[in-house]
């Protein structure tokens, strides 16, 4: 067996919502020390690929939110979310800005989780209540998803008032207005943009890597 | 309702807290509904204004795609995958309000309607299970509208269901910037007209030029033949589109536009503004 065919595998159960066989894929591999492994090997890499596949057209959406979910359900069953064995990581959180349209964030959210990490909750918020969790919470990540154009350059002011209150987060964005402009996360104040889940977690990742011990949790 | 001073009206907080309240559902009147009424009244004033001289197109959300702002996504597609009886009914009830709402649209005036579907698009849900739910959807609904159709896509893929629509009995299919214009014409030329597919949020920051080119470019992949509509590709130019860009836009289109049309097929696609993650 070659290392990519479980990644096959466990894709193709994914994108055909096949939760026996997806869950056996991934039972092979859950020693205690290699739980944490067994999501790098196979979740991380299989949702990259969904999430490609998505930006190319290939597989839709309602696929790509099933395979996030599934996976974060399977790996809460192996590392929970208390579990040392999670990613060591500095507080993160994700919102939505000023719209009910939640499954963009509902797919980063899980995605993130599926990837062994831990993130707040914000839902649905205004600017105000977004600044004034992020400072309450002391977020270091903060992860916005939009859905229409207007709430993407409310984005700016809530960069504006972060910064008179001290606060410096990265800010991450994604959504519809960020795919179809590709300039508009610089020009609102973000640190990055992710056209899909799976990038986001990429980015996270990288960011993560990089950033001094003394932010980490 | 959310209202923002810098955008149109989004939805609020989803009305369906729960599948099972949908057991209990009616679809409303349209005549019963003041802002609805409305609508019609303003359709009505449009159509003694401009008479047979200027189209007015009506809009409804389609049945299979109004349950995002009825229920939220996420609940919405759980009910799609889990709970196929109670989606059916939804279906059923949405859609006696859908024909409703657009037949009254065009006894008030309205040339034809546009029925926004962008659940339907293969962006958003697979070909397969489209076939299964939104198309059946599609052709009940748009078979009891008494005109005109035209099934948009609100910027979502729709190539790989394109020879599936013309069984919907649409007339005009909105499309989207993220599909190659020119392959979509050549597959439904004779068919299906297009309408579409300028990146409205893009041309925020287009120069003059730029907006001729992205006309230029769209008028000669769909235009030859006639069956083509400039127009967005999401139904909806965001109130942040200068003037001056879409004064450019439509002198291009009096530029190129004019049949017979004056430019090659061969012409170069404008290229979106750069990608500046790579």
């Amino acid at each position: 067996m070659t290392q990519s065919e479980p990644v096959e595998t466990f894709l193709n159960a994914l994108l055909a919502m096949d939760r026996v066989a997806a869950k056996r894929t991934l039972e092979g591999s859950t020693a205690a020390d290699a739980r944490l492994d067994v999501v790098e090997r196979l979740v991380v890499p299989s949702l990259e690929r969904i999430g490609d596949l998505w930006e190319r057209g290939e597989v839709s959406l309602s696929q790509v939110y099933m395979s996030g979910r599934m996976c974060e359900e399977m790996v809460d069953a192996i590392l929970p979310p208390s579990d040392p064995g999670r990613v060591d990581q500095p507080p993160m959180a994700i919102a939505v800005l000023d719209d009910y349209h939640l499954l963009g964030k509902r797919m980063v959210y899980s995605v993130l989780r599926a990837s062994g990490y831990e993130l707040k909750d914000y839902g649905t918020v205004d600017g105000e209540a977004l600044v004034s969790r992020v400072v309450r919470d002391g977020i270091v990540v903060l992860l916005i998803s939009v859905l229409m154009l207007p709430s993407a350059l409310h984005i700016k002011t809530v960069r504006e008032a972060l910064d008179r209150a001290g606060c410096r987060p990265f800010i991450l964005v994604g959504g519809a207005p960020f795919r179809f402009d590709t300039e508009l996360w610089r020009e609102v104040g973000a640190d990055a943009m992710a056209a899909t889940a799976a990038e986001g977690v990429a980015v996270v990742r990288k960011l993560l890597d990089h950033l001094p011990k003394e932010y980490r949790s | 309702m959310l209202y923002t001073d810098d955008g149109p009206p989004n939805a609020g907080r989803p009305m369906i807290r729960t599948p099972e309240q949908i057991r209990a559902l009616e679809p409303p009147q349209v005549a019963d509904s003041p802002c609805l009424v409305k609508v019609l009244e303003a359709t009505r004033g449009l159509k003694a204004a401009g008479g047979e001289e200027t189209p007015i197109i009506g809009v409804v959300m389609s049945p299979f795609s109004v349950p995002v702002m009825q229920m939220g996504f996420e609940p919405y597609l759980n009910l799609m995958f889990e709970q196929p009886d109670l989606f059916e009914r939804l279906m059923r009830l949405n859609e006696a309000f859908c024909i409703q709402w657009a037949n009254a649209q065009l006894a008030a005036g309205a040339t034809a309607i546009c029925y926004f579907d962008p659940i339907s698009s293969s962006t958003i849900v697979s070909p397969e299970h489209f076939r299964r739910t939104g198309l059946q959807v599609a052709m009940r609904t748009l078979a009891a509208i008494n005109g005109p159709v035209a099934m948009h896509f609100a910027s979502g893929r729709c190539m790989p269901i394109l020879d599936d629509l013309p069984r919907t009995g649409a007339a005009v299919i909105g499309v989207s910037m993220l599909d190659d214009l020119a392959a979509l014409k050549q597959r439904t030329a004779g068919k299906m007209a297009l309408l579409g597919n300028l990146n409205g949020i893009e041309m925020r920051r287009w120069t003059p030029q730029q907006a001729e080119a992205q006309v230029r470019a769209a008028i000669a992949a769909a235009g030859h033949g006639g069956g083509f509509i400039l127009s967005d590709n999401h139904g909806e130019i965001p109130y942040q589109v200068p003037e001056d860009t879409l004064l450019a836009i439509s002198e291009a289109v009096h530029r190129w536009g004019t049949y017979p049309l004056d430019i090659s097929r061969e012409s170069p696609s404008a290229q979106p503004l750069k990608d500046p993650r790579s």
